[in-house]
């Protein structure tokens, strides 16, 4: 890679031992990828739950962390994905001393390298959405896709210590989507329905994902009626990109960099089509049961729009199964201010702050709560939990209110 | 180059040899493995129950979200890890886990590397020249 003289000093050493590893990974990944050089970043966001961390990775950080104070602070703001835990409600969820230990070393491991614990994979909705042509260093699939793709701004998946890095140096490798040529469409779908639930949208979001199939895909969609709004695109996005690994998509007409087709696509484009039998198909598979053990919304994390939906479908009802809506800390404090908290709470329900379900122990707090058929409107968490033992099941909000209540979906 | 060399597009690492474990599959760190006991855990993965400790693992592609970026370095950090990863295709979070976990790897390949290695082959890693050799 081309180096300036500024990364040649931090490779080496001239600001520190902790820049100068950040740099190093860096060069590893970027030569790796043929990157030809660095390319500033304005913000970087880390993913970091201490379940993927383990021992290992939290004593990483903490090393990192033990440097001298002036040479381990991040350079841009540096800000977090959801934790592990909502330390409040953790007897609730049942997770155990040693997760919260784990977890609180991280974050004091965090704190001390300049890491701003926003706690949230709803950064765009609640901290500062990037803006058309900004390079950031994100690292939540579902972040990664929706600045992408409905912002215009351009990152890779940068998983938690690449985010870090970026944070540390202030750069990322210009590689992947940095690239103009990357994020030309690689295929075009028809798509003949438009979702109106949010499950429809994230089921649409899958089903485009399953298509595109790989990291590298750049789907072009056409045939969406009406404007999507942030939460439809969040659920769309972030089923994408975890049914498919996607980090970019362009709705034409709709998203910033695909005003025509001919923006964005070039002729001879494989061409896939997707009905409303195909989407419907994806929610069928997931619909195996009728009882219902637990109902959770987060995955992403619920914007205040969500929790006032939530909020007004909870009132009067009385759940014979637990309820749990998952928000940031930033929304919570509005939602417990407004009273939506309260109506849901009241309800029988729970609200968890800074936390995502499935980053959270998902497996053993399913084994502490006898948790196993779990009703969610998240097409993007019914692809994950899956992988942890849970029969997950896929409705609206408005059926998995109403089996909170009554223990099954209608 | 003979049908026992294969070149790829990008590489990253040290050189190592070692018996190859191979699937035409994909790979998550998170949601394909049992990363205590060391084996392919979800059911309907080709290599369910197989460990994959240091084996050099030739597979498909990468999928999953952000973690496997996390969980190479704390597989490496109890020993029990794959040797390489060789991949027809990655996407950014393996390449960066296996940066952070000191595990090499090749992808990009102009053959199926998966159908190109006979499973259980002895084969050698070279991150240097970009070659995955059958050696026996």
């Amino acid at each position: 890679m081309n180096l300036t003289e500024e990364e040649h000093d931090i490779c080496a050493g001239k600001f520190g031992s902790v820049p100068q590893r950040a740099l190093k990974h860096q060069i590893a990944v970027g030569t790796f990828f043929g990157a030809r050089d660095f390319v500033p970043v304005t913000q970087a966001h880390i993913m970091a739950d201490t379940e993927s961390l383990g021992e290992a990775g939290v004593q990483w950080l903490e090393e990192l962390a033990a440097t001298t104070e002036g040479q381990r602070r991040v350079r841009i703001p540096t800000i977090t994905d959801p934790r592990g835990t909502d330390f409040a409600k953790a007897k609730f969820l049942g997770q155990t001393s040693k997760m919260l230990s784990l977890e609180q070393r991280a974050i004091d491991a965090f704190v001390k390298l300049g890491v701003v614990m926003t706690n949230t994979c709803i950064n765009y909705q609640t901290i500062q959405a990037p803006t058309r042509n900004e390079h950031v260093a994100y690292g939540d699939t579902g972040v990664v896709i929706y600045s992408n793709s409905v912002c215009g701004a351009r990152s890779n998946f940068e998983g938690g210590p690449s985010a870090l890095a970026a944070g540390l140096t202030g750069r990322t490798p210009r590689y992947g989507f940095h690239l103009s040529e990357q994020r030309r469409a690689t295929l075009y779908v028809r798509v003949e329905f438009t979702p109106e639930s949010l499950n429809e949208w994230g089921a649409l979001g899958g089903t485009v994902g399953r298509i595109a199939g790989n990291y590298w895909q750049v789907p072009v969609i056409e045939g969406i009626e009406g404007t999507p709004g942030s939460d439809q695109l969040k659920h769309f996005g972030a089923a994408m990109a975890s049914f498919g690994s996607v980090a970019l998509f362009h709705l034409v007409g709709l998203t910033p960099e695909a005003s025509r087709l001919t923006d964005v696509a070039g002729p001879g484009l494989p061409t896939f089509r997707v009905t409303s039998a195909d989407v419907q198909a994806l929610q069928d598979s997931y619909r195996t049961d009728d009882r219902v053990d637990v109902v959770v919304f987060s995955a992403p994390q619920l914007s205040l729009y969500e929790l006032r939906s939530l909020a007004e479908l909870c009132k009067g009802r009385q759940f014979s199964v637990p309820l749990l809506a998952v928000t940031s800390p930033q929304v919570k404090s509005d939602a417990d201010r407004l009273g939506y908290t309260k109506d849901i709470e009241d309800a029988g329900g729970t609200v968890l702050s800074g936390m995502c379900f499935y980053q959270s122990y998902a497996r053993e707090i399913a084994e502490a709560n006898g948790w196993t058929r779990l009703a969610t409107n998240s097409a993007k968490m019914v692809n994950i939990l899956g992988g942890y033992g849970y029969r997950p099941l896929l409705a609206s909000m408005e059926a998995c209110v109403h089996a909170a209540e009554s223990g099954r979906l209608a | 180059m003979n049908k026992g060399k294969f070149l790829a597009r990008h590489a990253m690492g040290r050189i190592v040899r070692g018996t190859a474990l191979v699937a035409r599959d994909g790979f998550s760190a998170r949601y394909d493995l049992d990363r205590i006991a060391g084996v392919f855990s979800r059911p309907t993965h080709k290599l369910a129950g197989q460990s994959y400790v240091d084996k050099i693992l030739v597979l498909d592609t990468a999928k999953g979200g952000v973690a496997s970026a996390w969980m190479l370095h704390e597989m490496r950090s109890r020993g029990a890890v794959p040797l390489a990863l060789v991949f027809n295709s990655v996407n950014p979070i393996l390449a960066q886990g296996a940066a952070l976990a000191d595990v090499p790897m090749l992808a990009g390949f102009d053959d199926d590397i998966t159908t190109a290695v006979p499973n259980g082959a002895e084969v050698e890693v070279n991150p240097e020249t970009g070659i995955l050799e059958v050696i026996d």
